[in-house]
């Protein structure tokens, strides 16, 4: 192999202007987060609604949460991204369409954190879903018997016992949505991705840019899952049997 | 008037019949006991009474509110009506206490103090006290069962359901959940008790009713069920549940 190495390559001054190299990759990590956080609160608030909707005693609420679901995850990633960026816009009404066309404000990151998250939500509601049709039937009806309505049912005793038992997929989905996030490049968005292909092409070093990245992107993911552990481990049911190590 | 009036109730589930043309009434302060072959639909029957399984015909009267009633408030009906499950169904992430009070904050809308003096009291009275900070699944089948009671208790119900109580039990936690039953049912609560425990039905119960195949085969006193029940599938299956 003959590669010339080049460590100092971070802390380079990019062609034009005065920023270094660091400076984009620390502004690129900003935005990769951003976007993976603001896509993981609408996965997570989408999917637990939608989860719960495909558990409904009524069948039109069930095929809301179907459509849903497999809409979502039946559609490639970048397609579906491609779809929100070049083609919603041209039938929202004319005034709104203009704006989002021309005016709107960090576009980029609003279509890839809804596209993200929009996508990861249905991912989300299967596992809510699973977690609730885990638990035993006779749960619901206690809930119901004691007078509590429907909604107070899932509100204080389905879904804290569901979101409890999914949580280690959940950790998978949350690491999924950051390294997914970087489907983000191809609309322009300068997360790292994006920022690690401008620095191969400005400063030729391949390794260094890709390593920058990648090492990044698995900083982000463990944090993730570490922060997950944690929840899961706080919210561990004394003597519950799922729980049980 | 009867506490509960069960007024030919009927329930399919698809083509299946479940439950055909079933008649009763338990009055104020009654204790009546509900027995039969697994299958026949006593289980069934109980959950009519607070509407946890719906019925296609007749109704249910509890306290002279319709459970049949499409504007019936039947949430508000629930928290009056006490029910006890084959599996206590405690709410696993709370703790004991927490399943005390959950409801009569959130339903009944007591105060947070005043609903945990309630639970407290009601946890004593069971035996428990000492594990009102426990979780569920820290605890045996039988204080399970118990707090399951007291956690029925706690709303101020006008009358109890017991579907099974006993049936996921270890032999020796049976008689903790009895005993409480049986005082409860000696200070006049009106119950109805589906069980097999006919040691139970001889000391409190005024009323068996046996059922099979979805029917109520016989209703009838005690006295008159454990002397000389009229039905001979109920005489066989008193034969066979009592021989030991």
């Amino acid at each position: 192999m003959n590669y010339h190495w080049n460590w100092h390559v971070y802390l380079d001054q990019v062609s034009a202007g005065d920023e270094r190299y660091l400076d984009w990759i620390i502004s690129a990590l900003g935005w990769t987060i951003a976007v993976s956080m603001s896509a993981w609160l609408i996965a997570l608030t989408l999917g637990a609604l939608i989860g719960t909707l495909r558990t409904a005693p009524n069948r039109w609420l069930v095929a809301i949460g179907n459509v849903w679901v497999e809409g979502f995850r039946n559609v490639p990633l970048l397609v579906q991204l491609f779809l929100w960026f070049f083609v919603v816009p041209e039938f929202l009404p004319a005034e709104l369409s203009r704006w989002v066309k021309q005016d709107m404000p960090a576009k980029e990151f609003f279509t890839a954190a809804i596209c993200l998250g929009l996508f990861t939500s249905a991912r989300v509601a299967e596992q809510v879903r699973a977690g609730i049709q885990s638990l035993p039937r006779g749960q619901k009806m206690a809930s119901l018997a004691m007078g509590f309505t429907l909604p107070q049912t899932y509100r204080y005793v389905l879904l804290p016992m569901a979101f409890r038992i999914v949580i280690p997929p959940l950790t998978s989905e949350f690491m999924n949505i950051i390294k997914n996030s970087s489907v983000a490049f191809a609309i322009g968005l300068m997360e790292l991705t994006f920022i690690s292909r401008q620095m191969i092409e400005e400063s030729g070093q391949v390794f260094e840019s890709l390593l920058a990245a990648t090492l990044l992107y698995t900083i982000c993911a463990f944090s993730a899952n570490r922060v997950m552990t944690y929840i899961e481990k706080r919210t561990r049911v004394p003597g519950y049997i799922a729980g049980a190590k | 008037m009867s506490m509960i009036d069960i007024r030919n109730i009927s329930k399919w589930y698809g083509q299946f019949q479940v439950l055909t043309d079933c008649s009763t009434q338990v009055k104020q302060g009654e204790v009546v006991v509900v027995c039969g072959p697994s299958g026949s639909g006593k289980s069934t029957l109980i959950k009519c009474v607070n509407g946890l399984e719906p019925f296609q015909k007749g109704d249910v009267v509890v306290n002279g509110i319709s459970v049949a009633d499409a504007k019936t408030d039947l949430p508000k009906l629930r928290a009056r009506v006490g029910m006890v499950f084959q599996h206590f169904e405690l709410f696993p992430h709370m703790s004991i206490i927490g399943n005390l009070t959950i409801a009569q904050t959130k339903v009944l809308g007591r105060g947070a103090d005043e609903a945990r003096e309630r639970g407290i009291k009601l946890l004593d009275r069971v035996g428990l006290k000492a594990h009102a900070s426990k979780f569920p699944g820290e605890l045996s089948g039988g204080q399970q069962q118990r707090v399951a009671i007291a956690r029925a208790l706690a709303m101020d119900p006008i009358c109890m359901l017991f579907d099974e109580p006993t049936s996921a039990l270890d032999p020796e936690m049976i008689n903790e959940v009895l005993d409480v039953m049986v005082e409860l049912a000696k200070e006049g609560m009106t119950m109805m008790v589906v069980t097999h425990e006919m040691g139970f039905a001889r000391k409190v119960a005024h009323r068996v009713i046996f059922m099979d195949a979805g029917q109520i085969v016989e209703d009838a006193t005690k006295e008159a069920f454990f002397g000389q029940p009229r039905s001979e599938r109920a005489q066989q299956f008193l034969s066979k549940i009592l021989q030991h």
